[in-house]
């Protein structure tokens, strides 16, 4: 008997350990960051640029190369995220073989490597796409779309952010209430007017949420742009979508690993690790502050 | 169910209107693209690798047509056979050359004689992967536990976007946590020589690894009928018992299959290895020494290769054998849950 107690006890007592464990490193790695890159936090770190060989400076460039990119992404993967959880919600029968495979390919992606990603940008997007685009609109020997840009890096990470904005919508589509349906179809309405002007204003939150997931994870994923658009230092930010573009994440990468002499940035590589870690954060908590309402919202 | 009835109903008397086909088809049409990137990813990251299946062949042509060239070194097919061309007397040797180098213990893309073993790259994947289990996967089921059976509501309702904000932490960040501040402190507890190898890797992508585990056996745990726990109740078990014995129990296939994915999460995981292993291909057991993984090897020479020789198509293999790899995970996974948990719960 003694025995089982302490048992129990100790089962108890383990999981709860590690929730905590697990929620004090999340805090620790947040404060550790912070009081890295204290000293340079200021508003003139994020709207300067980078001087003296990016010793000194700020990171203007990395900040608004991150928010292009996303924009662009978002562009791409929040339609085609949205229509197809429309389609698996409403359109598609369950048990067809086309839903099947859609929602296998779905999983699937969320699965795949960013690093994957990466290459398919890389060997599809601009050997292939912009290779052939090239070939096609300009003369031999000019190159304009067969290199990496702004262009190709944010559609590589639109394929890798589309699974999240399914996967929230679909929730979102799945919580609105079947008698709003019914209701809409009783009065006459068709099935893309009641999609459209029931189904779709109940569940814009859900949309909502899917978006700012997708683009917290896509400013803070690196792998899919090491090699499809993101560059090192530019002296100018990007005006067109055929250029390079810089980004936090890659900057948080090169300054920590290959710049010439990683021991004097080490602040500046903090406060940018820092910086890139807000914007996600705060992305992740509007996220969850807009699922919280909503279902408090559909409960009620 | 309720889709099907509407349908039935419309189909009574329906009327073809335009938009509504148009709607239809095209939502139906984009729906499509995710099935199509993966066909697409498939195809051309193997594309990119065909060369060194077809090497094979230029070779053994060349040496049909030419069967007194014994030096080839002006090879123009690609440096696989360059490596040992110089020996190359018989079609055979030359032939098992390709897969020989591919097979080899050594990985030395950028030398004179280019060697691109893939085993140490396999052992350095496998090692950090393990590790980031090893370290994640205990916290993350017992957190799971923690959150689906022991803990009131109101916390229950701060621990779990705690994790979402774990999940949401960049890589990178991650990865340069472990550069800067875990591999000094784990340097300073075991006086290991090289700062940066497979077992800071290993704890720093457990961070990465807990937030999928947790997610899926969470689910997997709250997923088991409320009549398991009740009958145990009524039963005169108390809580723990209950979620020791019966309630774990009935979970095992989602928590393996959570481990499933934590796994190929790890293995494909790109950033935090590249930051915090170290990076130097070695074959060892010792989780001390740096490691190589396959992921940080695309993310680090991919930059500098030329486009379309040898070493440009040994890395877009190492990346099928990730896609492959994790594609064949996430399967797993997906039909071992379903078909396992169906029949367990239907009670056959």
């Amino acid at each position: 008997m003694m025995k089982n107690k302490t048992l129990g006890y100790s089962v108890i007592a383990a999981s709860a350990v590690s929730v905590v464990l697990l929620i004090a490193v999340l805090v620790y790695m947040i404060a550790e960051i912070y009081m890295g890159g204290r000293s340079y936090l200021s508003w003139e770190f994020l709207t300067a640029y980078p001087e003296a060989g990016m010793q000194k400076g700020g990171i203007f460039p990395a900040i608004v190369g991150t928010v292009f990119m996303v924009i662009v992404m978002s562009i791409a993967c929040v339609p085609v995220g949205t229509i197809t959880a429309i389609y698996l919600n409403e359109y598609a029968s369950r048990k067809s073989f086309f839903t099947r495979m859609i929602r296998f390919a779905v999983n699937t992606l969320s699965g795949v490597p960013s690093i994957v990603f990466g290459l398919f940008g890389l060997g599809f997007l601009i050997q292939f796409v912009g290779a052939g685009m090239d070939k096609a609109l300009l003369g031999p020997g000019e190159v304009k779309w067969g290199q990496p840009n702004l262009l190709w890096a944010s559609m590589t990470m639109a394929f890798l952010t589309v699974p999240v904005v399914i996967v929230s919508v679909e929730e979102a589509l799945k919580s609105v209430p079947d008698e709003l349906r019914a209701a809409s179809l009783a009065l006459g309405a068709t099935k893309w007017q009641t999609i459209r002007k029931v189904v779709i204003p109940n569940s814009i939150s859900g949309i909502l949420t899917g978006s700012i997931l997708a683009i917290g994870r896509g400013a803070g994923e690196v792998a899919p742009i090491l090699f499809t658009g993101a560059a090192f230092f530019l002296p100018h930010l990007p005006n067109k979508l055929t250029d390079q573009f810089m980004n936090l994440g890659y900057h948080v990468y090169v300054m920590a690993t290959q710049s010439t002499d990683v021991e004097a940035t080490k602040g500046i590589q903090y406060a940018t690790a820092f910086v890139l870690l807000m914007c996600t954060f705060t992305l992740t908590l509007i996220a969850i502050l807009v699922r919280y309402k909503f279902r408090k919202k559909l409960k009620s | 169910m309720i889709a099907d009835k509407k349908k039935k109903k419309n189909s009574l008397d329906r009327k073809f209107r335009l938009s509504e086909f148009l709607a239809e088809k095209i939502i139906k049409a984009v729906s499509f693209t995710s099935f199509a990137v993966i066909i697409l990813i498939f195809l051309f990251v193997f594309r990119e690798t065909l060369p060194i299946f077809s090497a094979k062949d230029n070779v053994k042509s060349k040496v049909e047509v030419e069967p007194s060239e014994t030096y080839g070194d002006d090879s123009p097919s690609s440096g696989v056979d360059d490596v040992k061309g110089n020996y190359s007397t018989l079609m055979t040797a030359d032939e098992k050359a390709d897969l020989k180098n591919l097979m080899g213990t050594e990985w030395q893309p950028v030398s004179s004689k280019p060697k691109f073993g893939l085993w140490p790259l396999v052992a350095g994947s496998l090692k950090v992967t393990l590790l980031a289990l090893l370290f994640g996967a205990p916290l993350a089921v017992l957190a799971a536990l923690f959150t689906a059976v022991f803990a009131p509501k109101r916390i229950k309702e701060f621990i779990k976007p705690a994790i979402e904000l774990l999940a949401g932490f960049p890589s990178v960040v991650v990865g340069f946590f472990a550069l800067v501040t875990l591999a000094s402190f784990f340097q300073d507890i075991f006086g290991y020589e090289y700062r940066l190898n497979a077992f800071v890797g290993g704890v720093a992508m457990a961070l990465a690894v807990i937030p999928i585990v947790y997610t899926v056996a969470e689910d997997a745990i709250t997923s088991i009928p409320k009549s398991y726990s009740e009958a145990s109740l009524a039963l005169g078990a108390n809580k723990w018992q209950t979620a020791l014995f019966v309630i774990l129990p009935a979970a095992t296939p989602g928590i393996f299959a959570a481990l499933l994915l934590g796994f190929g999460r790890a293995f494909g995981e790109t950033m935090i290895v590249l930051m915090a292993t170290g990076n130097a291909s070695t074959l060892s057991f010792n989780p001390f020494e740096s490691v190589r993984t396959l992921s940080a090897t695309i993310g680090a020479e991919m930059a500098e290769v030329v486009y379309g020789d040898t070493h440009y198509t040994v890395l877009f293999l190492i990346g099928s054998i990730l896609f492959i790899f994790t594609f064949a995970l996430n399967a797993a996974a997906e039909f071992y849950v379903r078909k396992k948990l169906l029949k367990k719960f239907r009670g056959e």
